[in-house]
């Protein structure tokens, strides 16, 4: 990037990316061709296909941009790059509507198993890692890395760093969920909770992961800020650690370099304390962390207020981040673990419940003074509920972390309700404030499309969830109860089957619930169709911001 | 004011703040999981639990492909009414041998891990084909295809040799008769039958789907849910020794 020479030529990241992609697509062919299971065939074709892909787009690229890169600032104002942003956004979209249908499928199969219809690629089994790996990783992973990439720049007055770097993270996390999700429906799985994947596209993922790191982290360096804002700790948290949590999680041998399935490093008792340990610290982390980084920027800015305290955010954040990694023994209480660690996981989650309420108190009041906008912004209204729910799941985990409660409550849909009150409540309603406000920002539109329909979303989404985590109360404690039950003369009340037949009318109250999720879902898709699509008019940036018409 | 303005280093050094941060995480995961790898009472000493045979592993590798572990566990937990819905609680030593292990989070079914031995072949065959055939109100979903789909004999050995690099004491000879003995544990006819059940303490030889030919993935299934739980004699088992 030398500043006058007008000779152009191809980047040392854009050639050594292309020769990179096309090895890769030899090597994948190969593999292809000596796959010994179709999926690991299919995959390696795909990745074949998507590496050439990659070349094409990377060489044409290079023919349609003008010989200089984009600056780094124009007229002193820094020239953000709101390219993957806008990406990973409309991903976050699209694969959270894909998500929220296939929990749909799911819910109804449970009232009623005949929509199983027999068939390996749709049984609940396979659906199941389905909908959760496309709620949390692609929807939820998408918002995450569309609000940091966006965060981390606006926070740190630079322009994100990298050319390639930042496409190659958005497209290559997109392809990782490709590979993920195709792979449940072909059977390929670890049955790992969470951690389904198998070793070809953990491999993919730990690449991908390492250049975000890269990416956010380059950034913050070269900031033009002195101070490192505190949404962008959170996001650093929660990327080192998601790292740290899937490398110690998934060390796994496959039984051949050309086949899907491999045999997980770790066994038994092991096994289980290492999948809690990342299990819980994937919801400590990845919904928790990351998302309280948004909180921590989203909220400020549109309720244009500052952040409640900032001692509170230092403390909230050490403690937040200590505490969480201990607590994911209380999915296995009076479970094969040894006692100790039980003890020691039930004491630090309920530990866990005062961080957790620091966190959702510096939220809320950020709000001071500013209240009478949760009348008239409903962007705002999703925010901050979002984080009442925040409130309310943490304290719903740490009473169920307590081994008298797990006792009834473990194995039961009450467990199912309070992951779903955190996940639709929390996770998506500030995940959907979120990208009500980015949307905008990124495509330079006044504001959104309809504030009219946003309050339909969040008044038919609110609903959903009412309906679904109520009923997931209700039929959990139920049957824990009936599991419990025992009559006058000392037998064990209700045989199992009766517990499931209790649970059926539950199940229907939930699917209606999650339904209406999904519609108040495709309601915001709309809506932000349109702010893309029609909103235009309403653009007036005082800066030319685009570096070559 | 000094301690807030000491905070300022992670602040403005993201270096720091980075190494701060992997500082905090990594005491509780380690506090809590590499205890678990050397205290010797995390597993209790137990006779009798071994390594899956070929045709039991090929199973589970299908209970594993399935995801059965979402709606059933195998892990009974030391309540009254468990033990007596299911049997004794639980032991580490049960599942030492499993990569990855099943003990599940979930029970939209009931747990598995002694159903082995409570139900005949035929009522698998059956309830798995078709579970509303056997259990009306059930919400399991239907696996016909498993008995169409047969088992690659020949594949086996290298699961077990995998296994065997990750920690699991498969012998020389168990492995290179393992595609022989995956055959011959679901065909009482087979020749290899007296070597294999040497091989392989208390594994039951049967014709699981009650089917003739190459084993399929119903014969596998069944041959895994037949033993589990059955391997250890609660008789002989000494719970004050392992008292934890």
């Amino acid at each position: 990037m030398s500043q006058p020479s007008i000779s152009k030529s191809m980047t040392i990241g854009e050639s050594g990316l292309a020769v990179v992609f096309a090895v890769t697509a030899f090597l994948c062919v190969i593999a292809a061709a000596k796959a010994l299971d179709a999926p690991f065939a299919f995959h390696a074709a795909l990745s074949a296909a998507a590496s050439l892909a990659a070349v094409f787009c990377i060489v044409n690229r290079y023919f349609d941009r003008p010989a200089m890169l984009p600056p780094a600032e124009i007229n002193g104002r820094p020239n953000y790059n709101m390219g993957p942003i806008k990406f990973s956004s409309f991903m976050a979209m699209f694969w959270g509507i894909a998500g929220f249908l296939v929990g749909l499928i799911i819910a109804s199969q449970l009232a009623w198993p005949a929509l199983n219809f027999d068939l390996p690629w749709t049984s609940f089994g396979r659906l199941r890692p389905l909908h959760t790996s496309a709620v949390i990783f692609a929807f939820g992973g998408n918002v995450l890395i569309a609000s940091s990439f966006y965060v981390v720049q606006k926070s740190c007055r630079v322009r994100l760093a990298g050319d390639l770097a930042p496409w190659f993270v958005v497209v290559g996390y997109n392809f990782f969920i490709l590979v993920a999700g195709t792979g449940y429906l072909l059977g390929v799985t670890q049955s790992k909770e969470y951690a389904e994947p198998e070793w070809y596209a953990d491999l993919w993922l730990t690449i991908v992961w390492v250049a975000y790191l890269l990416v956010f982290l380059a950034t913050i360096i070269k900031r033009k800020e002195p101070h490192i804002f505190v949404a962008n700790w959170f996001y650093l948290a929660f990327i080192v650690t998601i790292a740290v949590l899937h490398l110690g999680n998934n060390p796994a041998l496959p039984v051949s370099v050309f086949g899907s399935k491999s045999y997980i490093a770790w066994g038994g008792i092991q096994d289980a304390m290492f999948q809690w340990w990342y299990g819980h610290n994937a919801v400590g982390f990845f919904l928790t962390a990351g998302f309280l980084a948004i909180m921590y920027y989203f909220i400020p800015k549109r309720a244009e207020r500052p952040i409640y305290s900032y001692r509170l955010s230092i403390i909230h954040f050490w403690a937040l981040i200590f505490l969480y990694i201990w607590a994911g023994p209380h999915h296995l209480h009076y479970t094969a673990l040894p006692d100790w660690t039980q003890t020691l996981g039930m004491t630090f989650s309920i530990m866990l419940w005062m961080p957790s309420w620091g966190g959702m108190i510096n939220g809320l009041m950020t709000l001071s003074g500013a209240w009478d906008k949760l009348r008239t912004d409903p962007v705002l209204r999703m925010l901050v509920v979002s984080v009442a729910f925040y409130g309310m799941s943490t304290f719903e985990g740490p009473m169920m972390s307590i081994k008298v409660v797990n006792s009834l409550s473990h194995y039961t849909d009450w467990t199912i309700g309070h992951v779903h009150s955190g996940a639709l409540g929390w996770v998506g309603f500030v995940s959907f404030g979120a990208l009500y406000c980015l949307v905008p920002w990124a495509w330079n539109r006044k504001g959104l499309y309809s504030l009219k329909l946003v309050n339909w979303h969040f008044w038919i989404a609110t609903l959903g969830i009412v309906l679904y985590i109520s009923a997931m109360w209700v039929s959990g404690i139920l049957q824990g109860l009936m599991w419990r039950a025992y009559t006058s003369l000392g037998f064990l009340e209700y045989s199992f089957i009766e517990t499931v037949e209790a649970m059926h009318p539950f199940y229907i109250i939930r699917a209606a619930g999650g339904g209406l999720f999904l519609i108040g879902a495709l309601i915001m898709a709309y809506n932000l169709w349109m702010t893309v699509r029609v909103g235009e008019q309403e653009v007036q940036m005082p800066v030319a911001l685009q570096p070559a018409e | 004011m000094s301690f807030w303005s000491r905070h300022q280093i992670f602040e403005k050094n993201s270096i720091i703040l980075i190494v701060g941060i992997l500082l905090v995480i990594a005491i509780g995961g380690l506090v809590e999981i590499t205890p678990l790898f050397y205290l010797k009472s995390t597993i209790e000493a137990v006779d009798g639990v071994r390594p899956y045979t070929p045709l039991e592993l090929a199973g589970r590798n299908v209970y594993v492909r399935e995801g059965c572990y979402l709606c059933h566990s195998q892990m009974i937990r030391p309540l009254r009414d468990e033990v007596e819905r299911y049997g004794h609680f639980s032991l580490a030593a049960e599942s030492m041998f499993d990569h990855p292990f099943q003990w599940g989070s979930k029970r939209t079914g009931p747990d598995l891990a002694r159903v082995g031995a409570k139900y005949s072949d035929d009522w698998h065959v059956t309830h798995l084909t078709n579970p509303r055939a056997i259990v009306p109100q059930s919400v399991m979903p239907g696996y016909p295809f498993l008995s169409q789909t047969e088992v690659d004999p020949d594949s086996i050995t290298d699961h077990m040799r995998t296994l065997k690099a990750v920690g699991v004491p498969y012998t020389d000879d168990q492995i290179a008769s393992a595609g022989a003995d995956l055959k011959a544990q679901a065909d009482p006819d087979n020749a290899g039958g007296d070597a294999f059940s040497k091989r392989y303490a208390k594994a039951v030889v049967r014709n699981f789907d009650g089917k003739t030919g190459t084993p399929t993935e119903m014969d596998a299934l069944i041959a895994y849910l037949q033993m589990l739980g059955t391997l250890v004699d609660f008789k002989l088992y000494n719970e004050k020794a392992n008292l934890r």
